[in-house]
């Protein structure tokens, strides 16, 4: 039994370490809540949330038109990305092995993989460009890009998991095929495929990058979808890069609003998926 | 005498290019009860599946032969047609889990959206679990979902489903497998009621099944039909060895 | 079945779109990199120059600064990224401490980089610079080093949730059989855990790259946007994802253009190659262990 205590003592010592580590990881998180939440609660009131920003020097003014955007883009991505997500995500789970099944796989994991700048730059030569201006309609496509990997999988996956006798209890009875999946096999699955909807959403909902030459950013007010419009996180960036103390604490209180909306998308996508589960 | 309602000629299946049924030709009579018995593997269920077009929903699945009900080849009709005049009941209790005990009853005129009135409704789910025997158990329940039923209560509701649509014939396959012997005991009375009006064909590796609840008993073993007739002949003067075996208890 | 038919026809269009988009992606990213690539060839990739006013361009400061933010990143990320996974894989499995610990790490996911490039820039520059002044070096306070602590932070959650996949997948009895013989518990994840779980860790490192490589805007706020190859890692740089993130709307001219968009195509390149591997050794990992 040579050396066993200092065996033992490695081991202790180990787990100190994967302890303190792991605090270590989670720290800064602590820290930028903290630091969001002090600086940004103090701007956030009713003024805040329904005025639009005002010109440099002039205190007060607020986000609405920040939030109005970010409201018009989201409602554009998943216009666009729900449809075409869960139909394709249907696909694969019908059709698990068949080779456009494989390559659809490789070809959704690679469009979530590419960068959110990347997506920009692709919105903007497939619609900015032929339009000639920025929009909302660019910025949107350019989420929905982002957004529809997140669906197609989530829906594959939700739906894999549903017991194959339940669709054969649907046609045993003798209904359709496409009857047998609208309203056997997508009823089951729908909490799933909303929570991961919602995921997509709140995910979506705090990039920046897309959205630089796309959406663009706007001073004034626009429910216009072919003009430029604000956004939340594009908000952000701009006046946290300005040198104005009035526009950064403007900035401020968006994070904490965009922190706030995103936290909301998760929980609420929790919560979908735990009530609303269909018992087997 | 009594009438054919079902016959199979020179029925085989395969699984891409595993023939798992050989040329199996049955005729099954009306109002009776004919069990399908054999080891697991023999191609029971895949036997039953053809009945019904289930078989074919398998990628790969071919089926050769013919299944003619009341003279009529189903392979020559709409499938959806045949599943409704040829009812199945599963292994697994299977409800729909999103929908009420009475949704699943009419469930397959809901999702084949066919249009009941609320009284015509109302009766046909009545029959049906009554028939099924499971009207007095859920009768003050039929709005909760049918997935908080016990698993008999479950497969009876199943078993309510699939008469809801008003079969020429029920297949079963092993419906009590996955049942304890009190809920099993249920549901082999409920055939004996049953089989007044529909023709049941049941698969089950139960040899005490079979001679217990059928009129006629076919043996399968490595997808050949070994051995078919009146149960009564089949299990006490078997003809061919292999029977003779498995009854006894030799294999399977 | 007209029904049947239109269904399918329905899913195979939906299969199609997704098909197209991803083409259709890869092929503008293309043709809009040509100027660029049949001006300077490959050597686009090698020279440092970056001159607008000449209408020069090389992008090889940006993979510098790409390829420096990265790995720094990593590095710095992988001790505590492996901590939280084997603290969730192994001393910790269940209870509610443990699903509040992963609560958190999908946090650090979920809030927007936008945000983190915020923080960083009023909280972690300063502080930064403070220290560089105490050591003597130049104090810009912006640079490398920065943009590296913000990502090495913002990638953690990707390694950590898979690697602590697949060290829950380790069998038991592999470990138990370990035990029997008298091995202490890191004994046990040093030599049977760890090994065992290596190329899901690896994966997961995979993906954490792919991040850290595409990511934007905390890397845009913080570090410094500079055109040169920094000098050393507390210098100011660019990287290949911020120097399009600052110049894509100011590019004047049809070479500034392609440049920016041929550099947005490498980046598209590398992070697909990394996401496929990635996936890859996912996939073979969790048949493995499926069998």
């Amino acid at each position: 039994m040579k050396g066993i205590r200092l065996r033992i003592l490695k081991d202790r010592a180990f787990k100190f370490a994967i302890y303190l580590l792991s605090l270590l990881s989670l720290t800064p998180l602590f820290l930028i809540m903290f630091y969001t939440f002090r600086k940004g609660l103090k701007a956030i009131n009713l003024q805040f949330l329904t005025h639009l920003p005002k010109p440099v020097g002039v205190e007060g003014g607020g986000i609405s038109n920040a939030i109005v955007g970010t409201f018009l883009l989201v409602t554009i991505a998943s216009a666009i990305s729900i449809p075409i997500g869960v139909w394709a995500g249907i696909y694969l789970s019908e059709n698990k092995r068949s080779w456009i099944s494989e390559f659809l796989r490789i070809t959704v994991d690679i469009l979530q993989a590419i960068p959110s700048i990347v997506i920009g730059i692709i919105a903007y030569l497939w619609v900015v460009k032929p339009m000639g201006r920025f929009s909302a309609l660019s910025g949107g496509i350019a989420l929905a890009i982002m957004m529809l990997p997140i669906v197609v999988r989530n829906t594959e996956e939700v739906l894999r998991l549903i017991p194959p006798y339940l669709k054969e209890a649907s046609l045993a009875l003798g209904v359709p095929y496409h009857r047998t999946i609208i309203k056997v096999i997508i009823p089951a699955g729908i909490p799933g495929i909303v929570s991961g909807i919602l995921l997509g959403i709140s995910r979506i909902a705090g990039e920046t990058a897309p959205l630089l030459f796309t959406a663009f950013g706007n001073q004034f007010m626009n429910w216009n979808i072919m003009k430029p419009v604000n956004a939340l996180p594009l908000l952000i960036f701009n006046y946290a890069m300005s040198p104005y103390d009035e526009w950064k604490r403007l900035a401020w209180g968006a994070s904490v609003v965009l922190i706030l909306l995103v936290l909301a998308g998760n929980i609420i996508s929790r919560m979908v998926a735990k009530k609303w589960k269909v018992q087997f | 005498m009594e009438s054919t309602i079902l016959k199979t000629e020179n029925l085989s299946a395969y699984y891409g290019e595993v023939k798992v049924l050989k040329s199996i030709s049955l005729s099954f009579a009306e109002n009776k009860v004919t069990a399908i018995l054999g080891p697991s593997g023999c191609g029971k269920s895949t036997f039953i599946r053809c009945l019904n077009r289930m078989h074919e929903l398998v990628d790969g699945a071919k089926v050769e032969g013919r299944v003619l009900l009341r003279g009529q080849d189903v392979y020559s009709m709409e499938s959806t047609i045949v599943r409704r005049k040829i009812g199945m009941v599963f292994q697994k209790p299977n409800p729909f889990p999103t929908m009420s005990i009475y949704d699943n009853v009419i469930a397959g005129y809901k999702l084949n959206s066919i249009k009941l009135k609320k009284t015509e409704a109302d009766e046909i789910v009545e029959g049906s679990l009554k028939k099924a025997a499971l009207w007095n158990e859920v009768k003050n329940y039929l709005h909760k979902k049918g997935t908080f039923l016990s698993g008999g209560q479950q497969q009876r509701l199943c078993i309510a489903r699939a008469l809801a649509m008003k079969p020429e014939v029920l297949l079963l396959d092993e419906p009590t497998s996955a049942l304890d012997p009190k809920a099993t005991a249920k549901i082999e009375e409920l055939m004996e009621e049953l089989k007044k009006t529909v023709t049941i064909v049941l698969v089950t590796h139960n040899i005490g099944q079979a001679s217990r609840i059928s009129d006629y008993t076919a043996f399968l073993y490595l997808g050949e039909l070994v051995e078919f007739g009146p149960t009564q002949k089949v299990f006490t003067v078997p003809r061919d060895k292999r029977t003779e075996e498995y009854l006894i208890g030799k294999f399977g | 079945m007209k029904g049947k038919r239109a269904f399918k026809l329905s899913l195979i269009i939906a299969v199609l779109i997704v098909a197209i988009i991803f083409f259709a992606a890869a092929i503008s990213l293309t043709l809009g990199s040509l100027p660029a690539l049949k001006e300077f060839g490959w050597k686009f990739f090698f020279s440092k120059e970056w001159d607008p006013v000449s209408d020069r361009f090389g992008a090889l400061p940006f993979l510098v600064g790409t390829l420096l933010t990265s790995f720094l990143a990593l590095i710095i990320s992988l001790p505590l990224s492996l901590s939280i996974s084997i603290l969730l894989g192994e001393y910790m499995k269940n209870g509610r401490f443990s699903s509040t610990v992963k609560s958190l790490v999908d946090l650090i996911a979920a809030v927007p980089s936008v945000i983190y490039g915020f923080w960083g820039l009023e909280v972690l520059v300063p502080f930064v610079r403070n220290l560089e002044i105490k050591f003597g070096i130049v104090p810009y306070g912006v640079g490398i080093f920065t943009a590296s602590l913000i990502l090495s932070f913002m990638i953690i959650p990707n390694t950590a949730s898979l690697a602590r996949e697949v060290i829950e997948l380790v069998p038991g009895d592999l470990k138990e059989a370990a035990y029997s013989l008298g091995a202490t518990r890191y004994e046990v994840i040093k030599k049977v855990t760890l090994p065992y779980a290596r190329s899901g860790i690896l994966a997961g490192i995979l993906l954490s790259l792919g991040r850290a490589l595409g990511e934007t805007m905390a890397v845009t706020m913080v570090i410094g946007n500079n055109n040169n190859i920094p000098k050393n890692l507390f210098y100011p740089a660019n990287t290949m994802a911020s120097v399009i993130a600052n110049e894509f709307t100011e590019a004047t001219g049809d070479i500034y253009y392609s440049s920016l968009i041929a550099i947005g195509f490498a980046l598209f390149l590398v992070t697909a190659l990394f996401g496929i591997l990635g996936r890859y050794i996912i996939n073979k990992t969790t048949i493995k262990i499926a069998k």
